[in-house]
């Protein structure tokens, strides 16, 4: 699966080298020859170390000045090797604002899985099981396009029960095996169009 | 406040019970996946939240990093299970398996 996706990234890249759009490939860091891209650099890069910072100081404890200096340093490696891995466009513009578009998409996911998780545990209980599951692969694609989003949506069809993603392709083709018809019919319905507004692809 | 703890952990209980039963039941690899794999997960985030608020009975820094790190683990479930199920069904697909349809044996 991972040598698959490496593979379509590769694609990608060479999509983006033919068009000469070099704006999402990240080979490489940022080149820091002009103060643009020291900017572009530098965001990202802070906001990495804030993120391990808090990290660091819940999983350490600890608050004497020897553990917060070895905390700050280990931080600041890890956020000049890794930064480009968390946020993968340097475009700032906006970030929060996708942040909090986001964290209202967690909500209705939780009370999605909820009401499935019951609806399959109610199946699981029930005596004549047998007779009201009927497994099916569905296909379909999906209007979204950035990466991002679409693994959100195959980790959401994965975590909501009854529906498991097979398959995805970097165009937007989905095998999703469903184990019933009731789980596999809303597909991709009211899911695709949330995540859709959470990512701003509406 | 412990009447919230029990209520949550006996609903965790109650989930990871039918991710077990779901499992000896379903009648093949793909359709047992779905309670092994996500029973699971809101059994273990209901167990972790109860535990997280138990703990927080005594409040202080100390405690208050430890429920933390809890949700932490949660999160990280969250990110990782359904990652894990789908190499298993991509594995399973890869494999050649064919899913059970109705109508057919149980396997």
């Amino acid at each position: 699966m991972w040598k698959r996706e490496s593979h379509l990234l590769d694609k990608k890249e060479q999509k983006n080298l033919r068009t000469g759009d070099l704006g999402n490939s990240n080979k490489g860091r940022p080149a820091i020859e002009n103060p643009q891209s020291r900017r572009l650099f530098f965001y990202p890069f802070f906001l990495t170390f804030i993120i391990m910072c808090g990290t660091w100081v819940v999983l350490s404890g600890k608050f004497d000045p020897f553990h917060l200096s070895l905390g700050l340093i280990s931080c600041g490696i890890v956020a000049y090797l890794s930064c480009d891995l968390l946020f993968p466009s340097p475009k700032i513009r906006g970030l929060l604002g996708q942040w909090a578009r986001f964290a209202r998409y967690i909500p209705w996911l939780m009370c999605e899985i909820i009401k499935a998780n019951l609806h399959v545990t109610y199946l699981v209980f029930h005596p004549r099981m047998m007779e009201l599951i009927d497994p099916k692969i569905v296909k379909f694609r999906s209007k979204l396009e950035s990466d991002l989003a679409l693994v959100t949506f195959a980790n959401s069809i994965t975590l909501t029960p009854g529906t498991i993603t097979v398959s995805v392709s970097i165009d937007g083709d989905f095998k999703v095996h469903a184990i019933d018809k009731a789980s596999g019919d809303p597909l991709p319905g009211a899911m695709e169009a949330n995540i859709a507004k959470a990512f701003g692809e509406v | 406040m412990d009447i919230i703890v029990c209520l949550l952990l006996f609903a965790g209980l109650f989930f990871f019970t039918g991710g077990a039963v779901g499992i000896l039941r379903f009648p093949d690899f793909y359709s047992r996946l779905h309670p092994a794999g996500k029973l699971d997960t809101l059994g273990l985030l209901l167990a972790l939240i109860g535990l997280a608020l138990f703990n927080l009975h005594h409040f202080s820094l100390g405690t208050l990093l430890t429920s933390l790190k809890i949700i932490l683990i949660a999160v990280f479930v969250f990110l990782a299970s359904p990652t894990a199920t789908h190499a298993i069904v991509d594995a399973g697909v890869r494999a050649g398996l064919a899913p059970w349809t109705k109508g057919e044996k149980r396997r």
